[in-house]
């Protein structure tokens, strides 16, 4: 693609801001989509309808009308905050989750970056959230804010290592960090994905992965940094207008993030499970984001079911469940590699 | 116990508590005490056996007018499914009752709108704070002798 | 050396932090402020501050010109649970006068009071599970509370605050199709029940969040005069309907529900919940009974066309869905009374939050506050 692009421009560099550009031209349409299925998704499970009117057909446009309601909010800024922080957490927590993005490959042909590194390039690359997260939790100024700030960082700081653990499980079958090489070994039919591969043990990392993930992005039932019902909005209470929609974007940016690692590693990514049956790289993408939007379409279907945990408890999953489960997967699969 | 029992009961172990009772003839069997014995009578009928009054259901202030305010202290047990009622009643100038927060902690709060709403100092009560009118508000509202202030905080109050 | 030491363990030092949750905040159920006093996420002290939403209800009935203009008022304390609210202060006016109403209204207020439970008992549940993150079963339940609010508007006009009690009898008779309505719904409610115990109050997490989690020993509960399903929930067979008995609750077949610790401890959150799962049953099924007996009769044959009773005072308590409610009425023997206090139920359980909050987390707090379930409505009056 690379190749390509050059080729049609001539120069590297528009070449690489294209490609770097085509993430975001892909995230800021795809958020729009995913608060408005779950809107829809929410409903459906509550026997309600969701917005229906915006736009027509089922209320698609609800969520435009949304964005372009918040452009137009006042930017609010605490009288006591601390301004330039005040201002930078929102973008480093987009920063920190687009980053994200330059590793994933959305098809055989695209990927944002080569990285021999792809999948521990993620990992560093998406702690930057944390940062703004405190960010944005210390300069509002609200103690609710601190709260939410300081639970959110020993959250997603203690579920990395689970997450980063779990994949470990696949990298060790794979002998590679590149995500691109992953995907390529698990072309062909379903049964090559890795997590049928080793069982049961790349099906359990993967499970710890799942878990893992639906805390590293704050969803329902770890959405402790933001419970509304016990610390209002948690870092983001204080935040309005345009800054509180790019903690949404954020959010959901990081929900296909995670996503798309795990259909990525797991599930063999851009290939169709069927073969050559609508294989290619253009097909690709539709299976690596219809794959992508399963998984947020579970989480969207977990977070409308389950309750909230408490923060020992999260802990507890994290620190004496998932990561000792993690340890054993890779155990197992390490001893099946040199048998 | 029947309300005729429990009132001879209270007599025979505080001759001298009791100011006025009545048994017969109205709902509510009542006793008035004396307002400096009340905690002991309290912590009598908590304590004692047969009485066994465990449960404050409801401890109202109250303003008979004529400068006298009171306390109504509805009783009940749990064990035994009887109830009685005490009465107290006090000068609107020194209205000093000894608080019972000792004995059923849900005075607590009954005490402290009673104060709120009709100036009733409870002696020894732990937190001794309005209720339910901010805490810097003129004049206790259900007393029958009661007129509102003009401003608070610059807002005009009767309108 | 020693002053970089010094400095240090001054630099360690931890402080309590006071956070105000409240009055604008999403799980105080209203305008409740909680000046909570936390060590990290850990509760060390709570004090509720109450008052935002007084509105003088004891002053407006000395103001009153007669005794039935009390019962809008009433309403108005407990407003998620008015037809409950209204029994109370109608039912002493009734004592206070001699007034027997007849079989008729009997039968049409318990059916009635037990509908107003359930539906009280929905928002309980309901808000709980939404404290606790779980938004669904909340829905699922406003689902069947349309159902007994429609019930109501279609009887008395009103969704909410409905002035249908009425001291001697009621403000309307029921429509012909009351019986069918309410047959459909108990059919359509028992199903939710099921659904709403499978969705939240057997689930894993909810369990893990409410069991062993603000423990009500039940000496404390009764030393508070908690009432309804906090003092149930804590292990205390008491229930106003069996122990002070009013209105006809002795010809139905019927348990009181109490916590047994199945998930925890007695006294625990999910004893408080489950026992207001339980009673919604016991509520359904006592609905079921009397709905199938309801006598003909005139429902205002009663009412009293002048209201004056004899000087002399009561104390009338009823089992409303939040615990025991209280009216100690004074009357002069004038057109007005002469003191109404409300002994309200919420105002009660709420005093022993303090006690069983501390040392529990800021979401547990919110997880005790919640099994409380307060109306601010009633609290503040």
């Amino acid at each position: 693609m690379e190749k390509f692009l050059v080729d049609i421009f001539g120069s590297e560099i528009t070449a690489y801001i294209i490609i770097a550009i085509i993430p975001l031209i892909f995230i800021v349409p795809y958020a729009l989509f995913a608060v408005w299925l779950e809107r829809k998704v929410s409903a459906h499970m509550q026997d309600r309808l969701g917005p229906m009117y915006t736009g027509g057909w089922h209320g698609w446009a609800q969520t435009i009308a949304d964005i372009i309601k918040l452009l137009q909010k006042e930017d609010i800024v605490p009288a006591a905050a601390d301004k330039k922080l005040h201002l930078l957490a929102p973008y480093i927590v987009f920063i920190g989750s687009y980053a994200a993005f330059a590793a994933i490959p959305f098809s055989s042909e695209y990927i944002g970056s080569h990285l021999n590194l792809g999948i521990f390039y993620i990992i560093a690359v998406s702690s930057l959230v944390v940062v703004g997260l405190l960010m944005a939790g210390w300069s509002s100024n609200n103690k609710w804010s601190l709260f939410g700030a300081m639970r959110s960082a020993a959250q997603i700081v203690s579920y990395e290592i689970p997450t980063a653990l779990s994949l470990l499980a696949v990298v060790m079958i794979a002998g590679t960090l590149n995500l691109q090489e992953i995907n390529k070994m698990q072309s062909g039919w379903f049964w090559n994905w890795f997590i049928f591969s080793k069982f049961p043990f790349v099906f359990i990392a993967f499970l710890i992965y799942f878990v893992a993930s639906l805390a590293e992005v704050n969803r329902t039932p770890f959405d402790i940094p933001e419970a509304e019902s016990e610390l209002v909005a948690g870092y983001h209470t204080e935040y309005t207008g345009m800054k509180f929609a790019m903690f949404f974007l954020a959010e959901y940016a990081n929900m296909f993030a995670v996503s798309a690692i795990a259909s990525a590693v797991f599930l063999g990514g851009w290939n169709s499970p069927f073969g050559d049956f609508m294989s290619g790289p253009i097909w690709g993408v539709f299976w690596f984001v219809a794959k992508g939007m399963f998984f947020i379409f579970v989480q969207m279907w977990l977070r409308w079911t389950l309750p909230r945990t408490r923060v020992d408890q999260l802990m507890y999953v994290s620190w004496k469940v998932l990561t000792p489960f993690a340890f054993f997967c890779i155990f197992a699969i390490g001893i099946w590699l040199m048998l | 116990m029947n309300a005729i029992q429990i009132l001879e009961k209270l007599k025979s172990k505080f001759p001298d508590a009791i100011l006025d009772a009545k048994v017969e003839g109205v709902i509510e069997p009542y006793a008035k005490i004396k307002p400096e014995l009340i905690k002991e009578v309290c912590q009598f009928m908590r304590d004692d056996e047969e009485l066994n009054f465990d449960y404050l259901m409801c401890l109202s202030g109250m303003d008979y007018g004529k400068g006298v305010l009171g306390v109504v202290y509805n009783l009940n047990s749990i064990k035994h499914k009887h109830k009685f009622t005490l009465k107290v009643e006090v000068a609107s100038d020194a209205p000093n009752v000894p608080s019972i927060e000792s004995i059923w902690k849900t005075a607590n709060w009954h005490e402290r709108e009673a104060y709120d709403m009709f100036g009733i100092i409870f002696i020894d009560h732990p937190d001794l704070r309005r209720m339910l009118l901010p805490d810097d508000w003129e004049g206790h509202p259900l007393r029958k002798d009661y007129q509102v202030q003009e401003f608070y905080h610059g807002m005009k109050v009767p309108y | 050396m020693e002053a970089i030491i010094t400095k240090k363990e001054r630099d360690l030092k931890t402080e309590e932090m006071v956070v105000q949750m409240g009055p604008q905040h999403p799980s105080t159920h209203g305008v409740l402020r909680l000046e909570v006093t936390t060590e990290g996420e850990v509760v060390t002290d709570v004090k509720p501050i109450i008052g935002y939403l007084h509105r003088c209800f004891e002053k407006h009935c000395e103001q009153m010109t007669n005794y039935q203009q009390v019962i809008p008022y009433v309403d108005r304390m407990d407003y998620v649970a008015a037809m409950a609210m209204e029994w109370s202060y109608v039912l002493g006016m009734e004592r206070m006068l001699g007034i027997q109403v007849p079989e008729r209204v009997e039968y049409i207020r318990v059916i009635m009071a037990e509908l107003q439970r359930i539906a009280s008992h929905i928002i309980a549940i309901g808000t709980y599970g939404l404290d606790l993150g779980a938004f669904t079963p909340f829905l699922y339940l406003f689902r069947d509370r349309e159902l007994i609010l429609d019930i109501f508007e279609r009887t008395c006009g009103a969704r909410l605050l409905y002035n249908y009690f009425w001291i001697g009898g009621l403000s309307h008779d029921i429509p012909p199709e009351f019986v069918d309505k309410v047959r459909e719904f108990v059919k359509q409610f028992k199903k939710t029940i099921v659904e709403v115990n499978n969705l939240l109050s057997y689930n894993e997490i909810f369990i893990k969040r409410t069991a062993n989690v603000g423990i009500l020993p039940a000496d404390v509960a009764i030393n508070y005069a908690t009432s309804g399903p906090v003092l149930r929930g804590s292990g205390v067979k008491w229930d106003l309907r069996r122990d002070d008995p009013y209105s006809i609750y002795d010809r139905f077949d019927w348990e009181v529900q109490v916590g047994k610790g199945e998930m925890g401890t007695v006294g625990d959150c999910w004893d408080r919940y489950m026992v207001r799962c339980r009673e919604m049953e016991q509520s359904l099924k006592i609905i079921e009974q009397a709905v199938e007996q309801i006598p003909p009769g005139d429902v205002q044959s009663a009412i009293p066309k002048r209201i004056r009773p004899n000087p002399g005072e009561i104390y009338v308590r009823t089992e409303a869905p939040r615990g025991e409610l209280g009216f100690y009425i004074v009357s002069d023997g004038t057109n007005s009374p002469y003191r109404v206090k409300g002994r309200s139920s919420c105002f009660v359980n709420l005093s022993v939050l303090p006690e069983i909050s501390r040392g529990y987390m800021i979401a547990d707090l919110i997880a005790i506050l919640g099994s409380i379930d307060i109306v601010l409505g009633e609290i503040d009056r």
